[in-house]
């Protein structure tokens, strides 16, 4: 991918997200926003990659509605799940730092795979160094690295994969 | 329109039994990681329903607050690593429960 593209891209974003936050078609907002966007396309395009690796093709677009629909899943069960431990009386955890490895080699797909884990069903990204990631589990249902895997990153991966190169 | 309202109202309620059981966990969770977990997720899905029902009662918000909700998911599970990588690096023990850490083991083996 050239480096104008990436840069257009980055100025195309900034921008909408400006757009979008005033919702507002004046002449100074758009001044203000391309501005801003052009100065921050100008001075930090070399360091925010935003999207790059990001493939744009139809099968990728289907797979980000399914990591959405996936993800937006989990989150829910992830709450039910933290909130019926919570209310438990007898309070039923068993929590384990388990490591998982991921395939996942762009950057941006790895931080959204942390992301992801994260945000479900009570797991915590504590650390990630290269490949491994350590991960902080409420109710840990094994301690076996490729169980771990098989039950926390394999659902997010299989999406991620195909979006990201 | 009424209609509208009265489903706001009810996410909304929905979204702050979330955030009222994220306290719960706050102060029932025996360690800082679990805590930090309870933390995140109840808070996450609290919010954004508080979000979604403020959106159906002033639909005009709806994409300045959609904006919200992803600013949200992007940086809530960026502080919680943080934090979490923060404290272990710190040596914040974990509570007696804990099974296993492969983190601890594997620093030991590279120092």
């Amino acid at each position: 991918m050239s480096d104008t593209f990436a840069s257009a891209k980055l100025f195309a974003i900034t921008f909408l997200f400006w757009m979008l936050l005033n919702g507002a078609f004046a002449l100074d907002v758009i001044l203000v926003g391309a501005l801003v966007a052009g100065a921050i396309t100008f001075f930090l395009g070399g360091s925010l990659h935003f999207l790059s690796g990001y493939r744009l093709t139809g099968e990728s677009a289907r797979a980000t509605v399914g990591y959405v629909g996936y993800f937006l899943g989990e989150l829910v069960k992830a709450n039910i799940s933290v909130a019926r431990v919570v209310l438990d009386p007898a309070l039923p955890v068993v929590p384990a730092i388990v490591k998982v490895r991921t395939r996942l080699r762009n950057p941006v797909a790895r931080l959204l795979l942390a992301n992801s884990i994260t945000l479900t069903p009570g797991t915590l990204t504590v650390e990630m160094t290269d490949e491994w990631l350590y991960v902080h589990w409420v109710v840990a249902r094994t301690t076996d690295p490729e169980a771990a895997t098989d039950a926390i990153v394999a659902g997010f991966e299989k999406y991620l994969e195909v979006m990201y190169d | 329109m009424i209609v509208l309202t009265t489903l706001g109202v009810a996410v909304m309620s929905i979204g702050t039994v979330f955030l009222a059981l994220a306290g719960l966990g706050l102060l029932r969770m025996p360690d800082t990681y679990t805590r930090i977990q309870a933390g995140t997720k109840a808070t996450t899905l609290g919010t954004i329903l508080v979000l979604v029902g403020a959106a159906l009662i002033m639909p005009e918000w709806t994409v300045k607050l959609a904006l919200i909700a992803l600013f949200l998911m992007f940086t809530n599970p960026l502080s919680s690593q943080v934090l979490a990588r923060a404290a272990h690096r710190a040596g914040v023990p974990a509570t007696r429960e804990t099974r296993t850490d492969a983190l601890a083991e594997d620093k030991e083996g590279l120092a």
